[in-house]
């Protein structure tokens, strides 16, 4: 069964995140590449994303696309990445979230099912 | 979690059968197994009928076996000890599943008390006075959700036990409460729910003897209801603790209780509902209100307070400590708690008694307006009003 962990971050600390001088960075991005390389056989795909100051939103009017600037989730968090998890059932995928080391939240989302053979 | 098909199928079984005793069993047998096969497969388009041939393929099965029938569940009952591990382990299954920390506190509630307790729809949707579409909406989207995110439907292994166990116990708890806070005039027309989450809480300890804290629920829930035909008067109004007539206190619940709490106890994990069963003991045990052992009592909340650092306790411990040490000592810990209580009408009524004993009575009657603007409840609403005078 196949979900996706959603990385939320409050606007807050993805300022901070962004204002961290670099070598500061690089040492909070430890347990993180930790957290990828324990369930790296679960993990099948995902990203980090730019800040939500790079989103760019295409929404409808009366089918007429319009393009504008910013995230279309109006909120205290944005989502800073996500991962694409195979594994048995949802709680396989909580403890995976449960372990999760920045701090931030995570959501947890199974993916839709069209019936293709499972890995 | 299939209750609203089980009617039907089960209605239809006696009708076919004549025998409403194996019907039944057909029934639960067939439930069984969608409850394995579902959540795998997904629910079928028509789970009646899904159902139904499931129960009407063992119902075949049992006719064949029918000359050696009763010669089998002779020996089946000598066999009973393993069909009850079985039985029990699909039932605590069936129980993690519908308190999975994944549904709402509320879809939790409904779930358990279809599935697991059997009750209805309606039976529900009474109980907690709203329309049955609200809990039919709720289990359905439950249901959902367990097959659509693929809830596991197992034990939960051994180190995620302790987290969802306590799940389990804070759904009976919050289900006891609701059936045991309602007033006497609801009590006529609603469900009992207080004894349906006894029930519950005994068929826990049933499948996980040795779980502490499940024998703990269960002490403080009889506890509570050993206590029930005294908290209202004969007009339906609320008795508090040290007025109430001892002589009713159902003192065979008690002393079962005070059994429960002593295997909980002799298991050694001290836990919140050990402690607060601890205290409703040291109340039920006190020949009389002035008889109360309040040294003990306080001692309680303070380790209580250590695993459950929540400001209600707090409130509890200064009113404990205000019958051991008067109320010029408890008012500040009371007052400590403004910040965070000010909302909770018990705060502002339990300041009022301290304020009138210390002869404060202006501020003791502001206190006493203030929990009245903040409780609906009709009982509670009676008794501050006759305090105010």
């Amino acid at each position: 069964m196949k979900y996706v962990l959603l990385f939320g971050e409050t606007k807050e600390r993805a300022k901070q995140w962004e204002s961290m001088p670099e070598a500061q960075r690089q040492a909070a991005y430890a347990p993180i590449n930790q957290w990828f390389e324990k369930y790296g056989n679960k993990i099948t795909g995902g990203h980090e994303l730019q800040p939500e100051r790079t989103a760019t939103t295409v929404k409808f009017n009366n089918g007429r696309p319009v393009v504008t600037d910013g995230p279309f989730i109006e909120g205290k968090e944005s989502i800073g990445g996500y991962a694409e998890v195979t594994v048995a059932d949802l709680d396989e995928a909580i403890e995976m979230a449960k372990g999760w080391p920045t701090g931030g939240l995570v959501e947890v989302r199974p993916v839709v099912d069209r019936g293709e053979p499972q890995r | 979690m299939f209750r609203d098909e089980t009617g039907r199928l089960t209605a239809a079984l006696v009708r076919a059968l004549g025998d409403f005793d194996l019907a039944e069993e057909l029934v639960q047998e067939a439930l069984l197994e969608a409850v394995e096969h579902w959540p795998k497969e997904g629910i079928p388009d028509k789970p009646g009928a899904w159902l139904l041939t499931t129960a009407r393929r063992k119902a075949i099965d049992q006719f064949r076996r029918q000359a050696r029938y009763r010669e089998k569940l002779a020996l089946l009952e000598g066999a009973s000890m393993r069909d009850d591990t079985a039985e029990g382990d699909d039932r605590l299954r069936l129980i993690f599943t519908c308190c999975h920390p994944a549904l709402s506190r509320e879809a939790q509630v409904a779930l358990t008390l279809r599935a697991v307790a059997g009750l209805t729809t309606i039976e529900i949707a009474r109980a907690f006075i709203t329309s049955e579409a609200t809990i039919a909406q709720r289990i359905v989207r439950a249901k959902r959700k367990i097959v659509e995110a693929r809830i596991p439907y197992r034990v939960p292994a051994e180190r995620d036990m302790g987290e969802r166990l306590e799940e389990v116990l804070a759904v009976l708890y919050l289900m006891f409460n609701e059936g045991y806070l309602a007033t006497a005039g609801e009590r006529a027309s609603r469900r009992d729910l207080a004894e349906d989450a006894v029930w519950l809480a005994g068929l826990m300890v049933r499948l996980m003897p040795e779980e502490p804290e499940a024998l703990g629920l269960l002490a403080l829930m009889r506890l509570h209801l050993a206590r029930a035909d005294s908290r209202f008067d004969v007009e339906g109004n609320l008795v508090l603790l040290q007025d109430q007539d001892r002589s009713k206190w159902d003192r065979e619940r008690i002393a079962t209780a005070l059994v429960v709490l002593q295997g909980a106890a002799a298991l050694r994990r001290s836990g919140p509902y050990q402690l607060q069963a601890a205290i409703a003991a040291c109340h039920a045990e006190a020949r009389s209100w002035e008889a109360t052992d309040w040294q003990q009592i306080v001692a309680l909340y303070d380790v209580l307070l250590e695993l459950m650092p929540s400001p209600i306790v707090q409130l509890n411990r200064a009113i404990a400590h205000r019958y051991l040490e008067g109320a010029a000592s408890a008012l500040p810990e009371v007052d400590a708690l403004q910040e965070v209580l000010d909302d909770y009408y018990l705060f502002h009524a339990t300041r009022a008694e301290l304020l009138r004993d210390l002869g404060r009575v202006a501020e003791s009657r502001a206190a006493l307006a203030r929990a009245l603007e903040l409780t609906a409840n009709p009982a509670e609403r009676t008794l501050l009003q006759r305090r105010l005078g």
